[in-house]
C-alpha cells in the first residue's frame, strides 16, 4: 500500500547497545522504516530480537545510541541526541501505549483511568469523563465503566487500556502484544478496532506480535532478528 | 483528580491500619515524653507546695529532700523575725507505712502548723486541717476518701480533706497533718533506743526537732540577702527556691531523668525508622504504577506529590490517633503524666519532618524508576 502522506514515524539507522565489552548486547542495528498514517504495522521476531527496544525508542522512552527519529513531521532526535527535552509532553500529545498486561491503574475504576491521562493532558475534570465515558462506548466496554481494574476481564481491561491509548487522540499508537493475553475471538475484536481508529484518526499503529492468526490484519509485517530489520512483507498482497 | 486520596480509599482498610499502628507507637513516645515530664514535675512538687522563697535547714546539708536536714522547731520564731521575711513555718518529711483497706499504703508525711505556710496548696474536697490532733489531708492519689480513719504510728487520724498532685519525688502520695501530730509521730515510729534517749532529753536532742524552716519573703526582700544573714547562725543553712528546685532536678531525680530521657529519645529514634521504613515501602509497592504514570505522561509533580501528601497523611492520622490515645488514657497511669501542649506540637513537628525526609527516599526511587519498566515482557 503505498500513500502520499508523510510518514507519521520515521526512523533513520536507528541502533541500541546495552553494556560495553565482553557484556555488550546490539539490540538494534541500524534499523530504517516508516510508518504512514491510517497504517496498522506489525514488528515480529523470535525472542530477545529488539521488537520490544523498538518500540521503546519511537515511544521516547528509551535513548538510542544513534540514528535520527522523526515522529509526525518533527525532527525529534537527531544522531542519537533527543531535540526536545519534555519529552513526557510529546508522549502524553502523540504517543497512546497499549501494554500485553493492561498496567491500568489499580486504584482508579475504568471511567478514571481513562479521565487521568485527559486531565494530564489540559483537559477539565467533567470534560475528561464525559469524553472518557465516550471512549468506552466507543470501545463497547462502557457497561463496566465504574469497575475497579482487578473486577474486569482480560479483554474488558484491555479495551479499557486501548480506550486510555486513544483517549489524547495520538497519531501513533505503539502496542506490545496487545492480544497475548486474549483469546482468538477477542483478538480479533481488538485488531478491527485498532483498524477502525487507524482509519478514523489516521493514526500509525505499531504492534508487537507472536500471534500468528492476526497476521492477515497488519498492512505491512516488519521482520527482527538480533537487532537487524531482515524483512518487510505486505501482508495484504500475501494474502 | 487526587490520586493520593484515591490510592488511599482503594486500600482504605490497609492505610487504616497502618496509622492505627504508627498511633499506637506515636501514643508511646508521647507516653514516654509525659512521662519524663511528670518525673520531674513531680520533684518539684513538694518544694513548690508551700510557695515559699527560702528554706532554712541544718548547717553543711542541701536539705530536706536531697540530704537529712535536722533543725531545732524554735528557729522558726528567730526565722520570722529577720528583716524581709513575712512569715515562717516549721515542717518536717518523713516516709510511714501504714495499712488501708488490707492493703500496704507508703505515705510521705508533712507535719505542719496549720497557720503558717506548708500546708496543702490547694483543698479539692472537704476541709483544712482545724483542730490540732488527729485530722489529715491527704492526696487522692493515696486512695484515701472523706471520713476514712487510718492508723499512723499509735495514733488514729480521720481523713477531713482531699488534695491532688501531691506526691514525693519516689512517687509516693503525700499526707498533711499538724507539727505537733508529726513529731510525735516521729517519736513513736523512732528505734526503742533512740526513744529512750529522746525521753530523757540527753545528749542534747529534743522531741522538737524539724527538718526545715520555709519562709516568705516581703515582695521587696532580696532572697540570697536573706538567706546571707540566716548562714550567718551557726548550724544552718539557707537555700532559695531557686536554688531548692536546682538540687531537685539535678541531683535527686537526675538518674531516673537521663534514664527515662535516653530511653525517649532511643523510642523517637526508632519511630523515625519505622515511619521512613513504611513510607518507603509504601512508594516501592507502587513502582509499576509509577513507572505506567510516567509512561502515559505525568509530570513528576503529580506523582511526587502523590507519595508525599500520602507520606503526610499517614503521620497526621498516625500522630492524631497517638495523642487522642495518651490524652485519654493518661490519667490512669499509677504516676503523673505531664503532657504540654509544646511537647505534643514539638513531636507532630518531628513526624512532620520525618514523613517528608522519609517520603523523599520514596520520591528518589519514585523518579529513578524507568518509564519502559512498566512495558514489561
Ligand atoms: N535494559 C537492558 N539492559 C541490557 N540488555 C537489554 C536491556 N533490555 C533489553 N536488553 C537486551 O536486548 C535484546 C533485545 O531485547 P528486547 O526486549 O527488545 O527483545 P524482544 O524482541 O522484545 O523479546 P521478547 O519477544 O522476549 O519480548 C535482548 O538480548 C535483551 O537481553
Ligand atoms: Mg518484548
Amino acid at each position: 500500500m503505498t500513500t502520499l502522506a508523510d510518514p507519521l514515524v520515521r526512523l533513520d539507522r536507528i541502533s541500541k547497545h546495552f553494556g560495553e565489552g565482553e557484556t555488550r548486547v546490539d539490540a538494534l542495528r541500524a534499523v530504517s522504516l516508516e510508518v504512514h498514517p491510517g497504517e496498522v504495522v506489525a514488528l515480529l521476531g523470535p525472542s530477545g530480537s529488539g521488537k520490544t527496544t523498538l518500540l521503546n525508542v519511537i515511544g521516547c522512552i528509551l535513548d538510542p545510541s544513534s540514528g535520527s527519529m522523526e515522529l509526525d513531521g518533527e525532527l525529534v532526535l537527531k544522531d542519537g541526541a533527543w531535540l526536545r527535552r519534555d519529552l513526557k509532553r510529546l508522549r502524553l500529545d502523540k504517543i497512546g501505549f497499549i501494554f500485553q498486561f493492561h498496567n491500568l491503574i489499580p486504584f482508579l475504576d475504568a471511567t478514571d483511568n481513562v479521565a487521568l491521562v485527559l486531565q494530564l493532558a489540559g483537559a477539565d475534570a467533567t470534560t475528561a469523563h464525559e469524553r472518557a465515558i465516550g471512549l468506552l462506548k466507543y470501545l463497547e466496554v462502557d457497561h463496566r465503566r465504574q469497575a475497579m481494574p482487578a473486577k474486569l476481564s482480560g479483554g474488558e481491561a484491555q479495551r479499557v487500556a486501548i480506550a486510555r491509548a486513544l483517549a489524547n487522540k495520538p497519531r501513533i499508537i505503539l502496542a506490545d502484544e496487545p492480544t497475548a493475553a486474549l483469546d482468538s475471538k477477542r483478538a480479533a475484536i481488538v485488531m478491527d478496532l485498532l483498524r477502525r481508529v487507524a482509519v478514523e484518526q489516521q493514526a500509525a499503529i505499531i504492534a508487537v506480535t507472536h500471534d500468528e492468526k492476526i497476521f492477515d490484519r497488519f498492512d505491512r509485517i516488519f521482520s527482527l532478528r538480533d537487532g537487524w530489520l531482515e524483512s518487510e512483507t505486505n501482508s495484504l498482497q500475501t494474502a | 483528580m487526587n490520586l493520593a486520596y484515591r490510592d488511599i480509599r482503594h486500600n482504605l482498610g490497609r492505610f487504616l491500619l497502618t496509622c492505627v499502628g504508627l498511633g499506637l507507637l506515636l501514643g508511646v513516645v508521647l507516653a514516654m515524653i509525659g512521662i519524663y515530664r511528670g518525673l520531674v514535675v513531680d520533684a518539684l512538687t513538694i518544694a513548690r507546695a508551700p510557695g515559699v522563697d527560702l528554706w532554712v535547714v541544718e548547717a553543711n546539708t542541701r536539705g530536706p529532700f536531697a540530704e537529712a536536714s535536722r533543725i531545732p522547731g524554735d528557729l522558726r520564731e528567730a526565722v520570722a523575725r529577720i528583716a524581709g521575711v513575712a512569715s515562717a513555718g516549721s515542717i518536717t518529711y518523713q516516709t510511714v507505712e501504714s495499712e488501708h483497706r488490707g492493703g500496704k499504703l507508703r505515705l510521705y508525711v508533712i507535719g505542719y502548723e496549720p497557720t503558717r505556710p506548708g500546708g496543702p496548696p490547694e483543698i479539692t474536697e472537704g476541709r483544712g486541717i482545724a483542730r490540732s490532733h488527729y485530722e489529715l489531708v491527704a492526696d487522692r492519689s493515696t486512695g484515701l476518701t472523706l471520713g476514712d480513719r487510718i492508723q499512723l504510728g499509735r495514733s488514729t487520724f480521720s481523713v477531713v480533706g482531699l488534695t491532688r498532685y501531691q506526691v514525693n519525688s519516689g512517687g509516693d502520695p503525700a499526707i498533711y497533718i499538724t507539727l505537733p501530730d508529726a513529731q510525735k509521730l516521729q517519736f513513736d515510729l523512732a528505734p526503742p533506743a533512740a526513744r529512750v534517749q529522746l525521753a530523757r532529753g540527753t545528749s542534747g536532742s529534743s522531741r522538737d526537732t524539724v527538718n526545715t524552716v520555709v519562709a516568705r519573703l516581703q515582695p521587696n526582700a532580696s532572697p540570697d540577702a536573706v538567706a546571707e544573714t540566716v548562714r550567718r547562725w551557726k548550724h544552718l543553712a539557707a537555700i532559695t527556691q531557686q536554688a531548692q528546685e536546682l538540687i531537685l532536678t539535678r541531683s535527686l531525680v537526675d538518674r531516673a531523668r537521663r534514664q527515662i530521657g535516653l530511653f525517649t529519645s532511643l523510642l523517637l529514634a526508632v519511630s523515625a525508622v519505622i515511619i521512613a521504613l513504611i513510607i518507603y515501602t509504601m512508594t516501592m509497592e507502587k513502582l509499576r504504577q509509577i513507572a505506567t504514570l510516567k509512561l502515559i505522561g505525568a509530570p513528576d509533580r503529580t506523582i511526587v506529590g502523590m507519595i508525599v501528601q500520602q507520606a503526610l497523611a499517614l503521620g497526621f492520622i498516625g500522630f492524631g490517633i497517638g495523642a487522642m490515645l495518651i490524652v485519654s488514657i493518661k490519667d490512669y497511669f499509677p504516676r503523673r503524666v505531664v503532657l504540654e501542649p509544646d511537647n505534643v506540637l514539638a513531636l507532630g513537628f518531628v513526624v512532620f519532618a520525618v514523613c517528608l525526609a522519609a517520603s523523599g527516599l520514596g520520591v528518589r526511587a519514585a523518579l529513578r524508576i524507568d518509564p519502559a519498566s512498566a512495558l514489561g515482557g
